[in-house]
């Protein structure tokens, strides 16, 4: 087995097309007018410069059950807007989760046929199992959170201007 | 739009084997997938091609492998526009025609006492 393919299988990816343009994609990744429309709809903070912070708040809701203000951290490695955007990702929620550490998350935004464009997010993950089954859903009865959760309420969002 | 290719896909013992497969274990080659298939490593390309069409796999290079990926969105999208709608008007519909059974139940065992 090589490096390659150990890594590999802590690797999630997930795949959506949007009726909208790459920008407006961007946007809604970026901005937290935006992402507090979709998905968790915390607000997120983006130095948008290799080095940069990256910083996503809790809902007032979610912080009124105890979850603290700045639930994910990480760090800006690229950001070509609206093309490509890296940046490492760590949950905050509990010590375990903190614990495990930064994970690395790429967003590709790509112009694709008849006024759609293809998201794909590229989650690393390795080292950090709790988070994983998080972001797979694969803990959550009622499939709710998870990429293929916020990205299909993404793509809701931008197509029919309301979210689920 | 889409959501005609990804009813396809699913609609084949092998592609749904496959993406159980990969739910089991992500970022597989075809040679890894093969060598779990009594089927040629053609018929094994030709599935990955249909299930790849409806986006419910992505190839992502790492060096000189490809890596096959499940990406569950276009369930997802599935889910919420077929089968929640639906599921949730059922499951509803059977909840009030338990209560409504129970309570008939109710009112005879009573008139019975």
């Amino acid at each position: 087995m090589s490096a390659d393919t150990k890594t590999s299988v802590t690797t999630q990816v997930y795949e959506v097309y949007i009726r909208a343009t790459p920008q407006a994609i961007w946007d809604a990744i970026t901005s937290p007018e935006w992402t507090v429309k979709y998905g968790y709809q915390g607000a997120v903070e983006y130095e948008l410069r290799p080095g940069g912070a990256y910083r996503a708040h809790a809902t007032p809701e979610m912080q009124a059950m105890g979850v603290p203000d700045v639930v994910i951290d990480g760090v800006v490695e690229e950001a070509d807007p609206p093309k490509k955007l890296v940046h490492t990702y760590r949950f905050l929620f509990s010590d375990a989760m903190k614990a495990e550490g930064f994970t690395r998350v790429t967003w590709e935004i790509e112009k694709a046929a008849a006024g759609f464009s293809r998201l794909t997010v590229i989650h690393e993950l390795e080292g950090a199992p709790i988070m994983a089954g998080m972001v797979a859903s694969r803990f959550s009865e009622m499939g709710t959170g998870g990429w293929a959760w916020i990205l299909s309420d993404l793509k809701s969002l931008l197509e029919t201007g309301s979210s689920m | 739009m889409n959501d005609d290719r990804v009813f396809k896909a699913l609609a084949d013992a092998t592609r749904r084997y496959l993406l159980d497969m990969l739910f089991a274990r992500d970022g597989q080659t075809l040679t890894q997938l093969e060598s779990q298939l009594e089927m040629t490593r053609f018929g094994v390309m030709k599935h990955l091609r249909v299930l790849e069409a409806a986006g419910l796999v992505v190839p992502r290079w790492s060096g000189r492998e490809k890596l096959h990926f499940l990406n569950p969105v276009p369930v997802r999208l599935i889910h919420n526009r077929w089968i929640h709608k639906y599921a949730e008007h059922q499951v509803s519909a059977l909840a009030e025609l338990k209560a409504e059974l129970e309570a008939k139940v109710c009112r005879r065992t009573r008139k019975r006492a």
